[in-house]
Order: C-alpha cells, then structure tokens, then sequence
C-alpha cells in the first residue's frame, strides 16, 4: 500500500464511488482475513461489541448467510430482518424503518432491496455505516469484490485481462458493478446477450458490447455467466430458455474459444443447464465455489474497514 | 380596494398587439383603457421603473389536488402559490379525488376558485373516473365551467374513444388536451438511457411518447379537430408537431420548465424531485426544446404543477410519486430562456400568457383596451434564492430548491385587483 493512503468511505454503497486504490486495499485487507476462516477456531475478537444489523427487503440465502458467517467470525452480534417492500402498505416507509433502527443504535446496518437506490436513502437516514448488499438492478458491490478478489487469486492481476460477461445485463447489478471495478482495475469487460437483456448505454460504464457470443468469448481470461428469467413483468424478453442455452448458453465448444486455462464464473445460483451445463458449472475450469468462499473474506473485509472509519 | 391605477414607467410587453415599449398602462374599474382621460384625476399610480407590463401569466397545466388531496394542496393555496409566481390564471386537471368527471364536480371547484387568489378554470375529465372506458358529459361539465378536457395522468390508450372525443368535444369548442403516452412502452420510472443504466432504474423510452403524440396528429387530421398536446418531452415528437403544423393540422403544444431546464443527469443521486411523467430526458431532447420554443413548433409553457407530500417523496425512487410543483419557478426558469437568447421577451410572454389564453379561450392574454385587466408585473433582474422557507404552495417537492434565480413576478393583479405585491 503506498503510504498516506487511508480507506476514506464510510458507507459501501457501489464500486461506483471506490477508487482503484481502494479496491486494492480492499482486496488486500480481504486476502489477509482469508486464513481465518481456515482456523480450527474461526473468529477473531476484531468487531466484538459491535452491533451489525441484516436488512434484507428481498429473499437471499447465500449474501445474508456471507455476510453473517463474516460477521461472526469477526465477533460481531448479528441480527437479520426480513422486511417486506410493500410494509408501505402498513403505512412503515424505509424511511420509518432506516429511524427505527437507527434509534437502536447499530454500527452497520447491511441492506438489500429490490430497489435501486435504497441503500443511499437509508444512508441518509441512519447513523450506522451502511453495506450494499444488492440494491434493485444497480449495484451489488461484494460480489463484484469477490469477483474481482477470485480472478485476482487465479491471475496474479486484474489488469489487462479480457472479462467476458454473458446474458441478462439489463437486470443484473453484478454486471454493473463487475463492469465498473474490473475497468477501473484496468480489464476489458466485453458483454454479450439477447439484445433485449442489453441496456441502452452501458458502454458509458466502460464495457464493450460484442456483437456475438464468438467474439465476446475468443481469447477471455474470464468467462461469467449471470442468470437468466425469461420474463419479467409481462416484459417478454425471450422466448424460451431452450433457446436461450442453445443460442446463449456456454457450452464446452464455445468455452474452448476462450483461453486454454481461463476461468468459469456465476454470481449462483445457476440454473443448470440453461447458461451453464453442467459439465462446465462444475468442470475443472470453474471457480463459482472460489467465489462463495471468498465472498466471506470481501465481507470480513468491509465491515472491517467500514468501521475503522465509524 | 382600488381597481383604478396607473401604471407608469413600465416596458409594456404584450405579444398579440405587437407592442413593446416604455409606457403607461391605463386601468379603470378593473378593465384596461385607452387613453388617460377615461381616468379619474385622482387615479392611484404605480412605478413600474424598472419592470415589464405584461398580460397576466396563465398556467394551463396545474394540479391543485382539491377535492380529495388537500394534504397536498388545496384550490386557494395552490391559486397563492400562482399569484407569487406571476399567473393570474390557472387550468387545473381533474385528476382529483373523485375525478373531476361531471358537472357537480366541476362546480364544486367553480364555487371553491371563487375565493381563490387568481382565476381558476377547471378541465373536465374525457372519460368516466379517467379510465378510458366511456366518454364523459362533456357537455355539462362545459356549462358547469370546464374550459377543456383531459385524462391527464391516464393516457387514452383507446384510439377510438380518442378519436370519438376530439369529434365530440368539437361539438361544444372544447379544446382536448392529450397526455400523450404508450402505456406498454412506459413501464419505467425515468428517461431511458446511459444515465438509467448506470443507476439501474427502468427506463422509458421517447418512443413512448412520440407514438402517441403522432395517434394524437392523425386522429386530429382525419376529423379536423384541434389537438393539444401536454407536456411534450422529446425531439421526436417535435418533429411529429413540427410537420403536421406545417400541413395545417390543428395541433397544438407545450412544454414544462423542467424539460427545457433540466436533463436526466439531474436523477443522478436518485432525488425523487426529478422524477416526473414524462421524464427528464437528455440533453439533446432538451435542445430541442429549447428551439421549439423559438421557431413556434411549442405553443405554451406550462408548468404541470403536481404537489406531493414527503409521504410521496421521501421513499424509494421506484416508488415516488411523479411530479413537481413548478408555479413559483416558471417565469424565473423563463427569463433563463431570455438572458440566453433562446427567447425575445415578446415570445416568452405570448408563450406564457398570449398563447394559452387563445387556446383555451380565455379572458386576458392581452393588453388591448376593453379587456379585462388581468397584470403582471416582472423584476427581470432582481436575483433570490428559492429556499424551503419561501415556498408558498403547501408542497415543497421541487429539484430547484437552493437554486439561485434571476427574475420574479413583482406584482400580480386579476381584474385591477393586487393579488400579490412584492414591488419596492
């Protein structure tokens, strides 16, 4: 680390707002907490005392448990909410809930909503340091932290790598966030999907739009698959997911494109045959269970740092 | 009250006479008058050094929320926050609660703008609850007082109840005002684009708009009916305008301070004050705007004043209430247009005052002797700053709060009568 540098956010709210020296001290600080969670005793006594709120407004099993697992090795009290967008209905707004919480004191308060946004709303309203775990289709920094800490492990750099992203763009906030880190790290993201899945102007966050699977593919050090849905909101964006692993899918011929050794990566859960089969999710290529196991150190990482500028 | 004065020392600005100069503004009993003789000799005088004379700003796109949402405005605050802004006439939608769809309704709001600050004209709804379903009496709600109808906020999606409603209200002169929308193209929540990427928000697309506002063209051309178009947004639909107008299609047309202001960048830290239907659009939607004002493609400025409560607001982006009150930013945004040279000061007033008045045939827009003597009067260069504090409607959600502003309504009098007086 170059001397004077300080870790100056107090919330995480994107990759947006981190700085390339940040993401590296990130990573490092994340890289040095790996080795806990090899520990016959896995918890080091770092945030004891301190209160760490899970408010998650959408259902997650594998970000809250993370979190939770990083939380607790890192001897943090964890409490989660699973809260309910529509509580509006019950006349409770996030505003009313961030207030409600706040009051309780918490150091960090972690949140997840279906709504892009909602984690700089809460910040406004809360005294806590606030986590983004996954706001609407906007960003979900920690994974694209652990994306980069995975590829980081496996290459030695993140700079001057080919990152091939496939499928659902649109809907993704680990697109976003991954697009935005790995160029700000110094990679090329090339994106391919249905056009119907690539949003207007996203060459404006620095990726590059391949116009087929080929050439978003050829020579990557990295291809991620995100998960599809074929529809959303009566929003008919394809026709079928048969389709859709056949004229999209990675199979093993069009893996081959990419370099000999590069590395298969899924944000999970995969569905199984429809972007992935399952001789690729599960080959030797494929690091999707380097991804959860470092999540846990990316998140120990953060609330770390978070607090060391409480 | 006197109704009688003098207005001396002003520049008289009035667009439909082609008159602007220094002069006197001759008013007796509440009417303008020719010459200083019809006076009295005791005749009170106001000293509009300084000022500009002009006919009195008519807003014909406002939301004042009464009956039904008077949390967030009533008719008589709503009229308050018109006279600060310079307006002494406002048109307000019937997107109320209930909907403003029938003749009782109508008069209700008729009986209520009685004791309001400024004129207050109601539009009635073109369909039954603005559904879109079946036509509304307009007819009765024509004798109840509406001077035009609109499903404001609920576009037609039906082409033939549409068409059917420019015929029919042709029969009673009612001007029918389109929210020109595609309902399954516009599911989002702001102007579809890079910006809408990068925050992850939904975007609407301009082709949402311009399809409708091109159904709106066609279906006036085939029946020969007039049309007015609200709050365009986007390029192309001003290109739709453009041509049709040039065919001699009778389309009219307006726009919103915010369009020719501000661009969907301004979302950027999601501040659900710039969230609005139609969306901000970009810069080049905006520059377009700004032309169409100049070259006569756009008729009208008008503000689509839409009070919202922090219950609204303070929420998430995807679940705000769109809308922004605008009756005490309009004429400072407006003179913006003026000191850039996108507008003469003739042009901005018959876009603000001359203009909506033709359209809906209404009293003022005018300072020709005989009419009534409905004044505004315009600081054009005294700079505030538009400050929580000095709102006057009893909603504060704008984006131009903190906003230094050059130019302000001084004076603001509706048949003679001072409304509003801020003059020095």
């Amino acid at each position: 680390m170059s001397t004077g540098y300080y870790f100056a956010h107090r919330h995480i709210l994107g990759i947006e707002q981190l700085s390339a020296e940040d993401i590296s001290h990130i990573l490092n600080t994340a890289d040095s907490f790996k080795e806990i969670s090899d520990r016959p005793i896995k918890k080091v006594p770092t945030l004891r005392g301190h209160t760490i709120i899970n408010l998650f407004f959408e259902p997650s099993t594998r970000t809250r448990l993370s979190f939770e697992v990083a939380a607790k090795r890192m001897s943090a009290d964890t409490f989660n909410i699973s809260a309910s967008t529509s509580s509006t209905t019950k006349g409770e707004t996030l505003v009313d809930t961030a207030r409600n919480i706040s009051a309780m004191h918490p150091d960090i308060i972690i949140i997840r909503h279906s709504c892009s946004g909602a984690p700089l709303l809460l910040s406004k309203h809360v005294k806590a340091a606030v986590v983004n775990a996954g706001d609407g289709a906007h960003e979900h920094p920690s994974q694209g932290l652990l994306d980069m800490m995975t590829v980081k492990e496996h290459r030695g750099t993140l700079s001057g790598l080919k990152i091939a992203i496939i499928g659902d763009i649109t809907h993704s906030r680990v697109a976003r966030s991954d697009v935005i880190g790995f160029t700000r790290m110094g990679s090329d993201v090339h994106l391919h999907g249905p056009a119907t899945l690539i949003p207007q102007g996203i060459e404006q966050l620095g990726a590059i739009v391949s116009p087929s699977l080929e050439e978003a593919v050829r020579d990557a050090d990295v291809v991620m698959t995100l998960r599809i849905q074929r529809e959303r909101q009566n929003d008919p964006l394809l026709p079928s997911l048969r389709e859709y692993s056949r004229q999209f899918g990675i199979s093993r011929k069009i893996l081959s494109l990419a370099k000999p050794d590069a590395l298969v990566m899924h944000p999970g859960p995969v569905n199984r045959g429809v972007e992935l089969p399952p001789d690729v999710a599960d080959g030797t290529q494929s690091v999707i269970l380097d991804q959860v196991t470092n999540g846990v150190a990316v998140r120990m990482a953060l609330l770390y740092l978070v607090m060391g500028n409480s | 009250m006197s109704t009688t004065w003098r207005i001396v020392n002003g520049r008289i600005i009035d667009p439909v006479n082609g008159v602007d100069r220094i002069g006197e503004l001759l008013i007796r009993d509440g009417a303008l008058v020719e010459s200083a003789a019809d006076l009295p000799a005791d005749t009170p005088v106001i000293d509009a050094g300084g000022c500009w004379v002009v006919p009195g700003l008519i807003d014909m796109h406002v939301h004042l929320r009464e009956p039904g949402e008077e949390y967030k405005e009533d008719i008589l605050t709503g009229a308050q926050a018109a006279a600060s802004g310079g307006f002494t006439a406002v048109a307000c939608m019937p997107n109320t609660k209930p909907v403003n769809d029938n003749a009782a309704i109508t008069a209700m709001i008729r009986a209520q703008a009685a004791e309001a600050a400024v004129r207050v004209y109601p539009v009635g709804a073109i369909s039954l609850g603005s559904s879109g379903q079946q036509l509304a009496e307009l007819g009765e709600m024509q004798a109840a007082g509406a001077v035009a109808v609109s499903d404001d906020g609920h576009p037609v999606r039906d082409s033939q109840l549409m068409r059917r409603a420019l015929e029919y209200a042709s029969n009673f002169k009612l001007p029918v005002i389109s929210h020109s929308e595609e309902a399954s193209l516009s599911t989002g929540v702001m102007n579809e684009g890079p910006v809408a990427t990068r925050l992850g928000l939904k975007g609407i697309p301009t082709a949402a708009e311009s399809i409708m506002v091109y159904r709106e063209i066609a279906l006036a051309e085939i029946t020969g009916t007039p049309v007015h178009i609200a709050h365009v947004s986007t390029a192309m639909s001003l290109d739709l305008i453009r041509a049709a107008k040039a065919r001699g299609v009778r389309v009219s047309a307006e726009t919103a301070p915010h369009y020719f202001t501000l661009t969907d960048e301004a979302v950027e830290g999601y501040d659900t004050n710039t969230k609005m239907n139609p969306p901000l659009r970009s810069a080049a939607d905006r520059e377009a705007i700004r032309t169409a004002l100049g070259d006569g493609t756009l008729d009208v400025i008008a503000t689509d004043h839409a009070p919202h409560s922090i219950l609204e607001k303070e929420v998430e982006f995807d679940h705000a209430a769109n809308g922004i009150i605008g009756l005490e930013t309009s004429l400072p945004l407006g003179l913006a247009l003026v000191r850039e040279k996108v507008l003469d000061p003739s042009r901005l007033i018959a876009l603000m005052s001359a203009n909506p008045a033709r359209i809906l045939g209404l009293p003022g827009g005018a300072l020709t002797p005989g009419m009534v003597a409905d004044i505004t009067l315009i600081d054009p260069e005294c700079t505030f700053t538009y400050s929580a504090d000095q709102v006057v409607s009893k909603s504060r959600n704008t984006p131009f709060l903190g906003w230094k502003l050059q130019g302000r309504a001084v004076m603001t009098m509706v048949s003679g009568d001072i409304r509003y007086n801020i003059l020095s």
